[in-house]
């Protein structure tokens, strides 16, 4: 078939133990960095506390396996089952929506009696998997018909997650889905149109934000409008980053995190912690690891074999690329407080699960490639 | 587009994923290098201001407010102290559900809707992550149902602190005055570094006129905090000078004896030293306690002492003023001889009443029936009001007003508490420029008996009691006896100050007044015998009765049929032992009616607690 254009050619010698297991040994190496610098910021971050370590050292266990259970399914089975995966999760959603639980003001959680899950997190890859498979059989780039089709394939899960609500995962979510559209080839013109459609329509958005989100865009114009209360939050991470300089106040010596000024830090704010206690050069190798893993993901995208694939590899980079964007933006105080912990380092969550199944599809995706002659 | 074949062309494909994919990688890129440039701004141009920001977050100047200073009596008996007090407090950041936690709290230990409603107040006030508190003055057993069940209520804490505390109760209260809240009244005068961490100031009696003293100087210490505001470390300290000790010159046992003598009377008794002016016994009853209103009396609480007919709050001692009566008489006695109006052998007939000439108006003797023929000696003795209308018609008002103001009357005795005042001693002056009224000869004739515009003090009389007693000299009274300065062992005694030496013309007028206020006591005729017979030494003394409401020419004094309200106060003035005076005493008692039944034998208690005699 069409051979000659995968940037580099796999020659059967050079196939080893990594293919058999599937795994990708740089994103495998970055990912296990990242997760040593995080449970290293972790300790600190929770005072010194071994079992909060030991509770998310668990919590990776169960990611990197599922990461690796994700990498042997052939992306093949994985395009196969997209469509089912897809429509599990809207109903999971509606389930949600009718009967699910509360917590922390927003319904987000499905009692499966078994586990408590967030279908939300579910649709986090199903989307962006959904939207690839149906582009994947259209001939590229997508038709407006296709588009619109592929616009209410993103829509109304991220409407129904915004409803919970649980905006910066309805973001994320919406974003994977566009950055299918986008790899697909969406028409610039159509970019520019869709773009000022949303600043057009940003008056309505602010309509249908509850106060809190409303609250929290005020909060990022002026912090300082309400120290104590709303902008606290970022006034206090702000003095911690910037407190930390270049080489930062050394580990464990974070006068903001250790005297609990910085508010949320072992989770959502832990940036800050790795910013105050390692300054701005521990923040560049967060950074350098990040950038890798992206770069990483972009390169698998460009090796994959089929537009499926393709498609989705790349969705999966770039996603991951806003999600610590997001949350970084958003302690350093340039984007609004949405509520996305760090990938990787902040404590709990199931997103991090969810987080390495992407990086199992991406595994997946770069190990089942089929030997191309040369 | 039905039924068109739309073949793939996967070279263009692969081309456009790709491009498309470096297209996103490089908008990545550009992100991040906001973000980065945001990093630098925040880390290297701002990083001395964020410095400065984090360590104002981390460093707190504390303040470290001094112990206040303890008041002892005479003798050393403990008046006002310290005493470890703990309060409940919640920090509303670290509690989920505000409203759970103070329903489970209110199982163990009693909340109020007072303490309720001032919590909610400060709650809406302070910052989320400041302890508000809820209960002060926790008593040992809640404090000790609250640490067995403290795992239940995070963010809620008992912290300890010193509270003034009276140990004695009500004793001496209008003296001792009492301790308060700072409230913004009191802010604005007082020094407001100094009182960085002060939560009370003495709101009256001692504790307020000698705040200053009692306070200390305010120590400061540089912590590190974490943001819920505990200490991790102390950085700095300079450590606060408490307040110093006050000792009184109050005698407790005398206090005591005086209160209890009042029994069930309003009024007012001062006990004085008159070779010093040491005030040996402050009295005004009723009494009240102090203490609940250390830390904010309840309302109710507050109100029944407020609507309390007989006005426990009012200081009757300091403010009460009050006409003399015929306590004043051994005072005219003596006007009267030193300016030669009198002598120790005119007489004058007393047929029961006295009339001015070419007036109808009669002027009554308390005896009906008269005195007879009176010189000075049974005019004071049997408290002839006869002898003094005459007496005063012949001097004049202006020339008793003369002679009265060496004795204090008219004006403020100048003893150490806040807030006394003045009496009233008329003169024509006085009634021209107050009143614009000239003045009538027949108020000329009642001021000689200690009644109309006359008003004196409980202090006044006492130290005017103590100039007859100690030859003319006018002492400052004087309340507190030393001050002792933290943490030294050495008295600071307060000395006795003399604010006037009367000029004695002849020492034998001087002998003959005393002489007589001796017979009112110890002589058969005197008003006061009652409490001389038994008495082991020899008392001075004038009894005096002061009209509450005027009587008609002839009406008749009924005590019975008054209401209680109306009756006559009851005055004794006395000073003993006669030979060596140590101690004088003036006595009022509030619609008491008689002064030799009455107050008299109040005046013996005192003076029997104070010379030893041991009270019955």
């Amino acid at each position: 078939m069409s051979m000659i254009l995968s940037p580099h050619r796999e020659d059967a010698s050079q196939r080893g133990w990594q293919y058999r297991l599937h795994i990708d040994v740089p994103l495998l190496i970055t990912l296990v960095a990242v997760s040593a610098l995080g449970l290293i910021v972790l300790y600190s971050a929770g005072g010194g506390d071994i079992e909060l370590v030991e509770r998310q050292l668990v919590r990776l266990g169960i990611a990197y396996t599922c990461m690796l259970v994700v990498a042997q399914f052939p992306p093949r089975l994985l395009q196969r089952l997209t469509p089912w995966l897809f429509v599990t999760g809207i109903l999971f959603l509606l389930a949600v929506l009718v009967g699910g639980e509360a917590s922390g003001g927003a319904q987000r959680w499905l009692n499966l009696y078994v586990v408590r899950f967030q279908p939300s997190e579910m649709m986090k890859l199903a989307v962006p998997m959904m939207v690839a498979w149906y582009l994947a059989d259209t001939r590229l780039p997508p038709n407006r018909r296709q588009l619109l089709a592929a616009a209410i394939l993103i829509a109304v899960p991220m409407l129904m997650i915004a409803r919970q609500p649980d905006l910066g995962t309805a973001l994320l979510i919406a974003s994977s889905g566009i950055f299918v559209v986008f790899l697909a080839g969406l028409q610039w013109r159509l970019l520019a149109f869709f773009s000022v459609l949303v600043a057009a329509a940003a008056p309505l958005i602010w309509h249908f934000m509850r106060d809190y989100q409303r609250q929290r865009v005020m909060t990022l114009l002026n912090p300082e409008s309400d120290p104590l209360g709303s902008g606290y939050h970022i006034i206090q991470s702000k003095i911690a980053i910037g407190s930390g300089g270049l080489f930062g106040k050394g580990w464990m010596n974070g006068t903001q995190s250790q005297l609990n000024f910085l508010p949320e830090r072992s989770t959502d704010f832990i940036f800050a912690v790795l910013g105050e206690e390692f300054g701005f050069f521990g923040i560049l190798l967060l950074f350098a690891f990040y950038t890798i893993i992206v770069i990483r993901g972009i390169m698998i995208s460009i090796q994959a074999q089929d537009t499926y694939t393709r498609l989705l590899a790349g969705s999966v980079a770039m996603t991951f690329c806003v999600y610590f964007i997001v949350n970084t933006g958003m302690v350093t105080g340039v984007l609004p407080v949405v509520g996305l912990p760090l990938p990787m380092i902040s404590y709990g969550g199931t997103s991090i699960v969810t987080l390495m199944a992407g990086f199992g599809i991406l595994m997946s995706i770069q190990t089942h490639r089929k030997l191309l002659p040369t | 587009m039905l039924g068109r074949v739309h073949l793939k062309d996967h070279l263009f494909e692969t081309r456009l994923i790709t491009n498309r994919a470096i297209l996103l990688l490089v908008a990545g890129g550009l992100l991040l290098s906001i973000l980065l440039v945001r990093l630098l701004y925040l880390q290297v141009v701002s990083h001395e201001h964020y410095t400065t920001l984090s360590e104002d977050n981390r460093v707190k100047l504390q303040p470290l407010p001094p112990n206040r200073g303890l008041i002892f009596d005479r003798n050393g008996i403990l008046l006002a102290e310290n005493m470890p007090s703990y309060r409940l407090e919640i920090t509303p950041e670290q509690v989920d559900d505000m409203g759970a936690t103070l329903g489970a709290l209110e199982d163990i230990i009693e909340i109020r809707n007072t303490d309720r409603s001032r919590f909610e107040k400060l709650l809406a006030r302070k910052p989320r992550f400041e302890a508000v508190p809820l209960r002060f003055h926790l008593n040992d057993e809640e404090v000790a149902r609250f640490s067995v069940n403290r795992h239940r209520f995070p963010g809620v804490d008992i912290t300890a602190g010193l509270a003034r505390h009276y140990p004695q109760g009500p004793l001496a209260v209008h003296a001792l005055g009492y301790v308060g809240r700072i409230d913004e009244k009191a802010l604005k005068v007082l020094d407001s570094s100094n009182y960085r961490g002060t939560s009370h100031v003495g709101k009256n009696g001692i504790e307020k006129t000698y705040e200053d003293l009692l306070h200390g100087k305010v120590g400061l210490q540089q912590v590190e905090t974490t943001a819920q505001g505990r200490i991790i470390r102390v950085l700095k300290r300079t450590p606060p000078v408490s307040g110093s000790n006050l000792y009184l010159t109050i005698d407790s046992h005398v206090q005591k004896a005086a209160e209890q003598a009042f029994a069930d009377f309003s009024g007012s008794a001062i006990a004085m030293d008159p070779n010093n002016g040491d005030i040996l016994a402050f009295v005004s009853k009723p009494t009240y306690d102090p203490n609940p209103f250390v830390n904010g009396i309840d309302y109710d609480a507050y109100a029944a002492l407020r609507n309390n007919d007989k006005e426990p709050l009012f200081n009757r001692a300091l403010r009460g003023q009050y006409p003399p009566g015929s306590t004043v008489k051994p005072f005219m006695g003596l006007a009267g001889l030193e300016t030669g109006i009198t002598s120790e052998h005119s007489k004058t007939y007393c047929p029961g009443f006295y009339m001015l000439p070419g007036k109808d108006r009669k002027y009554r003797d308390w005896k009906r029936t008269g005195h007879g023929t009176v010189d000075l000696n049974s005019a004071i003795t049997q408290s002839c009001d006869v002898y003094f209308y005459d007496l005063a018609q012949s001097m004049g008002i202006d020339r008793i007003h003369d002679y009265l103001q060496h004795f204090g009357f008219g004006k403020a005795a100048g003893i150490d508490i806040q807030g006394e005042l003045p009496g009233l001693l008329p003169s024509k002056e006085w009634k021209r420029s107050r009143r614009d009224q000239p003045w009538f000869p027949g108020e000329t004739i009642i001021t000689g008996i200690g009644q109309g515009f006359f008003l004196v003090t409980p202090i006044q009389l006492a130290v005017a009691t103590a100039a007859l007693a100690n030859g003319g000299q006018m002492l400052k009274p004087q309340i507190v006896h030393a001050e002792q300065e933290a943490e030294s062992d050495e008295l600071q005694p307060h000395h006795p100050q003399v604010l006037e030496t009367l000029t004695i013309g002849e020492q034998q007028h001087w002998d003959m007044v005393i002489h007589a206020m001796t017979d009112v006591v110890h002589g058969a005729r005197g008003t006061a015998r009652s409490i001389g017979k038994d008495s082991p030494y020899m008392i001075a003394g004038k009894t005096g009765t002061a009209q509450v409401f005027g009587l008609k020419e002839e009406e008749k004094y009924d005590a019975d049929a008054i209401a209680e309200k109306l009756r006559d106060h009851a005055l004794f003035i006395a000073f003993a032992p006669l030979d060596d005076p140590k101690i004088a005493v003036a006595v009022i008692v509030e619609n008491g009616g008689g002064g030799g039944s009455v107050a008299a034998p109040i005046a013996r208690t005192i003076m029997d607690a104070y010379l030893g005699k041991p009270t019955p």
